[in-house]
């Protein structure tokens, strides 16, 4: 009786055996890769707008507050959008004529607010208050990032679970002094752990990582 | 040599194997049919059967997974109801079938060698329904691997100090364990089919799984000491794994399932209703195939008395929980006891102690344990009760909770029963198919029992 396999199938068996696990493997890899990057976070994609509002130039170049737009961080759970009267404060008289500031102008004189594309939005399932975290010493920047270097908005960091559970579970390594959260430029001198295990206990920040503390 | 004085109604114990079996003799009878034996009328009839059931069971499961759990008779009270009471059952029909491979195995049962196979499968496809209806009580059906503790993008863990996590772990390893003994097991007889086929698809499909097994001295010996070890590690599966399932109940401070008798009660309960199912098996499968010699009366005296021994442990267990019930003088506990003696599911109480208790006890006499159609009923009657008995853990714990506020009643649906019926369909297709296309009997094991019979005879 002649072979029933050619002796090439020893090595077929084992690449199969082998080659398979690591299919499985490489096939929950991508999942996890996929799902981690920008395509599904949209962490670093400008986002199109109604209008080419440069933050950049608003914050950087003429120094403006982010208090001046985001009037209710301070207080609210919102940060705050501006209305188009805002924007008119200045707009009304600088680039009055400005055809980029058309559809600022027809907002203003519809009395219809513009429709901007959200870059930081939560899921529903998610509480979030701006306030507690402004005032418990949680910098713009720590989750916004430079946005006084952003022409067009884009995300900063991913806004997964695992970032945010990243300073609930260790706030020490994140938080800033009062004084400096709405800085863009400030930079601490010495380590983030001491000043950060001072300001922990000093602003009474408590580790909060139950459940119910975001999903209410 | 001398007649052996016979004392009373001494019968003589038949034997493991038919006198008349030859090695080759044995390799016929059961190769030839997976390789020879053309389909027969029962055979399809029953697999168009079980077919359709098996629709029926995918069609329940996907009005579940587009509607919801709402089909089912589930609601507050009374939140777990048949999915629980499936699996439980399922999963406790596996015990048997690793007692047999793994315990019998280690404690030298030379006459397991002719059931374990179809045992060991019986465990596959047991574990497989039991395993469906934890997913599908879920809800959400789909989020499935949120069981599993894997790195995710929440930074999230499962609880590991919850029960229904181990059990997710004590199911994977009883099924990976399970399909692992079964594969090595079936390796050299797979080997057997493929040099015994005549055509060449056969000799190629079989040869695949045989993975290139030749019957060197090498490869027996790396096998037996594979075997043993594999049969080392389902050994404590079979006390684990229901002890497990029965945490899932008495971790809850709920008076009828707080209890710390659960976990022996309840593996004895699952290797109970496993042999019954075995018996369920055996006796038709010999007949249909004709295998008397190979599986004998021996073997269906030897489960009958294995079925009446662990029912024992479990009356013991029911008397020993109303027992405590009783002894806690702890008024839940009395109440939930009253409730099963007395409540709207009293019936179901004393159904499950007439059989279990009562009906058991005829086990006790030979003729019935040899009287093939009687055993056959009767271990129907006690895999129906062993259904019933979860039933009756999990509802009359459940539906009158400690405030009479918050009382409620429970009745299967039309999908529950589906389910139900679907998933025995499942188990029996499933069964079906291993008996066609895979030998039921150990080939080898039995090679190696007509030698041993044949030595023994030798020396006497």
């Amino acid at each position: 009786m002649p072979q029933l396999f050619h002796r090439g199938a020893n090595t077929i068996a084992r690449a199969s055996i082998y080659g398979g696990l690591g299919i499985i493997g490489l096939f929950f890899w991508v999942i996890y890769a996929v799902n981690d990057s920008p395509y599904f976070d949209f962490v670093g994609v400008p986002r199109p707008q109604p209008v080419q509002f440069s933050h950049k130039h608003h914050v950087q170049d003429d120094g403006i507050d982010c208090r001046y737009c985001h009037t209710t961080v301070e207080t609210q759970a919102f940060a705050g959008m501006p209305p188009t009267h805002t924007c008119m404060t200045c707009h009304s008289v600088l680039f009055a004529d400005s055809p980029a500031l058309a559809p600022v102008r027809q907002s203003y004189a519809d009395n219809t607010p513009l429709a901007w594309t959200r870059v930081y939005d939560l899921p529903d399932y998610v509480y979030f208050n701006h306030s507690i975290h402004v005032n418990k010493g949680v910098a713009c920047i720590t989750c916004h990032g430079r946005v006084d270097e952003m022409p067009l908005m884009w995300r900063q960091k991913t806004l997964r679970m695992n970032w945010c559970l990243s300073c609930h579970r260790s706030p020490e390594l994140f938080v800033t002094p009062r004084e400096h959260v709405f800085d863009m430029t400030w930079v601490r001198d010495g380590d983030q752990r001491d000043m950060g295990a001072r300001l922990v206990k000093e602003y009474d920040i408590k580790r909060l990582t139950d459940c119910y503390t975001c999903h209410r | 040599m001398p007649e052996r004085p016979t004392t009373g109604q001494l019968v003589p114990r038949p034997p493991v194997i038919a006198p008349d079996y030859t090695p080759g003799s044995v390799t016929d009878a059961i190769s030839e049919i997976v390789l020879k034996k053309p389909h027969t009328v029962p055979w399809l009839a029953a697999f168009a059967v079980t077919s359709l059931v098996v629709l029926g069971f995918l069609a329940g499961i996907g009005v579940l997974l587009f509607v919801g759990v709402g089909i089912w008779g589930i609601n507050i009270p009374v939140a777990w109801g048949f999915a629980i009471t499936n699996f439980v059952w399922w999963i406790g029909i596996g015990h048997a079938g690793t007692l047999i491979s793994a315990i019998l195995l280690l404690l030298h049962q030379e006459w397991r060698n002719s059931i374990n196979r179809f045992a060991e499968a019986m465990t596959v496809f047991a574990v497989t329904c039991a395993a469906l209806f934890p997913l599908l009580h879920l809800g959400r059906a789909w989020l499935f691997y949120w069981l599993i503790p894997y790195p995710n993008l929440m930074s999230l863990w499962p609880q590991f100090r919850s029960p229904l996590v181990l059990d997710v772990f004590a199911i994977s390893t009883y099924f990976t364990i399970s399909l692992l003994f079964w594969y090595l097991g079936l390796i050299p007889d797979f080997a057997t089919l493929r040099d015994q086929a005549t055509s060449r698809f056969q000799r190629i499909f079989y040869g695949i799984f045989a993975m290139g097994w030749r019957g060197a001295g090498r490869h027996w010996h790396h096998y037996q000491m594979g075997y043993l070890l594999l049969a080392g590690l389902a050994t404590p599966l079979v006390v684990s794994v229901h002890s497990v399932v029965s945490i899932d109940f008495a971790y809850a401070l709920l008076p009828g399932w707080h209890s710390s008798i659960f976990p022996p009660y309840f593996v004895a309960g699952a290797i109970y209703s496993g042999f019954a199912m075995v018996i369920t098996l055996t006796i038709p499968l010999r007949k249909f195939y004709g295998l008397d010699g190979l599986v004998t009366d021996r073997h269906i005296d030897n489960m009958a008395k294995l079925l009446l021994a662990t029912g024992l442990v479990v009356d013991y267990g029911y008397l020993m929980e109303m027992f405590t019930a009783w002894y806690s003088a702890e008024r839940y506990e009395m109440f939930t006891l009253y409730n099963r003696m007395t409540g709207p599911y009293a019936a179901v109480f004393w159904l499950v102690l007439a059989i279990n208790i009562g009906v058991l006890q005829l086990l006790w006499i030979r003729r019935v344990r040899r009287h093939l159609l009687s055993l056959f009923v009767l271990s129907l009657v006690i895999q129906s009760a062993m259904w019933l008995e979860r039933y009756m853990i999990i509802i009359t714990a459940l539906h009158r909770d400690f405030l009479p506020r918050s009382w409620g009643m429970f009745a299967g649906t039309f999908w529950d029963w589906l389910l139900v019926i679907g998933s025995i369909g499942l188990f029996f297709w499933l069964f079906l198919l291993f008996v066609r296309y895979i030998p039921m009997i150990s080939i080898f094991e039995g090679r190696e029992m007509v030698h041993k019979a044949a030595r023994e005879a030798g020396v006497r």
